[in-house]
């Protein structure tokens, strides 16, 4: 489902050697990275990794300390207005005023941007359907769950019809339900033609969410790709297998350049590849096969987007990581 | 294009105010608590020291809570500009701040969106503390026609305006680097002291030590007051034995280093603002 196969590759943001440093401390360290336009691309790290730091650079806040960056063809240095007028910025915390209508609030974000008031008023209500909070329009923000102040941060982010959509952390303590609804908004937003790019510390946001990732650590990109690409990078696919004659096959299968290693399991073993699982596993079964072992069972397990994210930033040890990066999201969701 | 979004911020501001209902009482309330208690108070012990003293033939002599009411509108728009830019703070601190700061608003209409917001807040004040003065015995706006006491009245309100937004202007430019609500009330504690006793608001100056003379002339507050008192009371009373005599040009000069002074506050806040690193 991850694919790069959209229909336009024009690049829309373009950043090449950022950095940026808080007195002897470099938060960000030399990242370069393109988006191209209408796709999800995401920023995934662990908290502290740079991220707000670098998205800061790029939505105007900091200003820019060392490199380039450009988005919507407009220099953030020379031209921060007109970066300003193509974007829509989704904060990690609830910037919702708590004394403020939901109505007041996409008011005031309009008149902000200048918005003619006919164009204003139109958008608002177009938006509020989208976000299904029509019903709320003369709410409070305090008196909105913690969902509808995130749909009322993605409306408000959407408001001026931006070319680039920016979600900081867009489900950080949200409960698992809501979150999956942010993210079919989320999708709905981008094929409506809105490139968004994304933060996030949650692995499996990262993996069903987005085009492209860049996993950060330490102010710098460690690798980038479909999430696909990443999985693969692992090259640590792993197949399970029952057969006729577990032994006969394990010294068959060390023969292959493609096995890695064995391991022996109460009915079976593990075969570790070093290729795409996909592929090689045909291949495998008819190796056995032509053997005269015969197959009983027969599992393809492909890297998960933690265990890539724990080899990358190197968290955890290789094989803790299922069980502890859990720990580790659960860990960071709480502050 | 002409860019407006001051009277964004100010409708906001503004929203802000009336469904902030302890905000809103409380800042109402107060004044009315200072006349009512300290003014009566006050009043009764002075008027009483001054009973013995004979007023010279010809002069309009006014009693202490005619004379404090206007110290005490000139208090009332002082606290309430110096704690205005607090809301800058709390914006700030609640991340409400980078919205603003992330749109493509010039960052100077925050600041006279907010200083805006804060005059009509002291014009309320100002207004409820004179009708407040004048029903519990204060004399203002006395022999006046209603044609001098609408003129009177406006002339007090422009004086309070430019006022209350050379100390707002001053508040959001020092909240806007602060990080904490603490620390800005420690600052906006220090300022109030000095600017509100050495001044004329409760007493007449003449008796001061030199040094605090000179700073309590040139002090707007001061400048405010003598406002004030002109439109208020007349150019010519007694009071606390002391005779007050102002002239037009007086009152404008007064009126001038007001202007001067809000506009000074006005390029300190904009330095600020533009420093000023939200994220």
């Amino acid at each position: 489902m991850s694919t790069s196969m959209k229909p336009e590759h024009q690049t829309i943001i373009s950043v090449k050697n950022l950095e940026h440093s808080y007195g002897d401390f470099k938060a960000v360290d030399g990242i370069s990275f393109t988006v191209k336009k209408g796709e999800i691309f995401s920023f995934l790290g662990p908290n502290g990794a740079g991220k707000s730091t670098a998205i800061n650079v790029l939505i105007t806040l900091l200003s820019l300390q060392k490199g380039e960056v450009s988005i919507a063809g407009y220099d953030v240095t020379r031209d921060p207005q007109n970066v300003r007028e193509s974007i829509g910025i989704v904060f990690q915390e609830i910037t919702l005023d708590r004394d403020m209508t939901v109505w007041e609030i996409l008011e005031f974000h309009g008149k902000l941007y200048s918005m003619p008031r006919a164009d204003r008023r139109a958008r608002i209500e177009e938006l509020l359907v989208l976000v299904e909070l029509e019903s709320k329009r003369n709410t409070r923000t305090k008196q909105l769950s913690g969902g509808m102040k995130r749909r009322l941060e993605i409306a408000r982010g959407l408001m001026t019809r931006p070319k680039v959509l920016f979600l900081d952390e867009p489900t950080i303590g949200l409960d698992p339900q809501t979150r999956m609804r942010m993210w079919e908004y989320i999708k709905g937003v981008n094929k409506e033609g809105t490139t968004i790019f994304l933060t996030t510390h949650y692995m499996d946001e990262a993996d069903l969410l987005s085009d492209r990732i860049s996993i950060i650590d330490h102010g710098k990109i460690i690798i980038s790709g479909t999430s696909w690409e990443l999985k693969n990078t692992l090259g640590r696919d792993s197949i399970y297998l029952e057969t006729s004659d577990n032994a006969a096959a394990t010294i068959l299968l060390n023969e292959l350049p493609v096995v890695k290693t064995i391991s022996q399991k109460l009915k079976g073993i593990v075969v570790l590849i070093t290729e795409d699982g996909t592929k090689t596993l045909p291949f495998i079964m008819d190796t056995l096969r032509n053997a005269g072992i015969t197959i009983g069972t027969v599992n393809l397990k492909k890297p998960s987007m933690d265990d890539v994210f724990v080899h990358y930033t190197g968290k955890e040890i290789r094989d803790e990581a299922a069980g502890k990066s859990r720990n580790i999201s659960r860990t960071a969701r709480r502050r | 294009m002409m860019n407006y979004g001051f009277l964004n911020i100010y409708w906001r501001d503004m929203i802000r105010f009336f469904r902030f209902r302890t905000m809103l009482l409380s800042s109402l309330l107060q004044p009315a608590l200072w006349l009512a208690f300290f003014g009566i108070a006050m009043a009764s012990s002075f008027d009483k020291l001054m009973s013995g003293v004979p007023v010279p033939a010809g002069m309009h002599a006014v009693g202490y809570l005619t004379f404090m009411a206007a110290g005490i509108i000139a208090m009332t728009s002082l606290f309430t500009s110096l704690f205005g830019g607090m809301i800058i703070l709390f914006d700030k601190n609640w991340g409400l701040m980078r919205e603003i700061m992330a749109s493509p608003m010039p960052r100077d209409h925050v600041i006279i969106g907010i200083g805006l917001s804060g005059m009509t807040k002291a014009f309320i004040q100002a207004i409820i503390i004179m009708v407040f003065g004048i029903v519990i015995g204060a004399e203002f706006f006395v022999g006046y026609t209603p044609v001098q006491i609408i003129l009177a009245v406006l002339g007090i309100l422009a004086f309070v305006g430019v006022f209350s937004l050379g100390f707002l202007f001053l508040s959001a430019g020092i909240a806007v680097t602060m990080e904490t609500p603490e620390g800005m009330q420690g600052i906006m504690t220090l300022l109030t002291m000095p600017i509100f006793f050495a001044s004329n608001a409760l007493y007449p100056v003449d008796a001061f030590p030199e040094v605090l003379k000179i700073f309590s002339l040139y002090n707007p507050m001061t400048l405010l007051i003598d406002g004030i008192r002109y439109f208020a009371i007349g150019p010519d009373f007694l009071a606390l034995g002391k005779h007050y005599v102002s002239t037009g040009s007086d009152i404008l000069l007064a009126f001038s280093g007001l202007l001067v002074f809000t506009a000074i506050m006005y390029v300190f806040a904009r330095w600020r603002f533009m420093k000023a690193v939200v994220t």
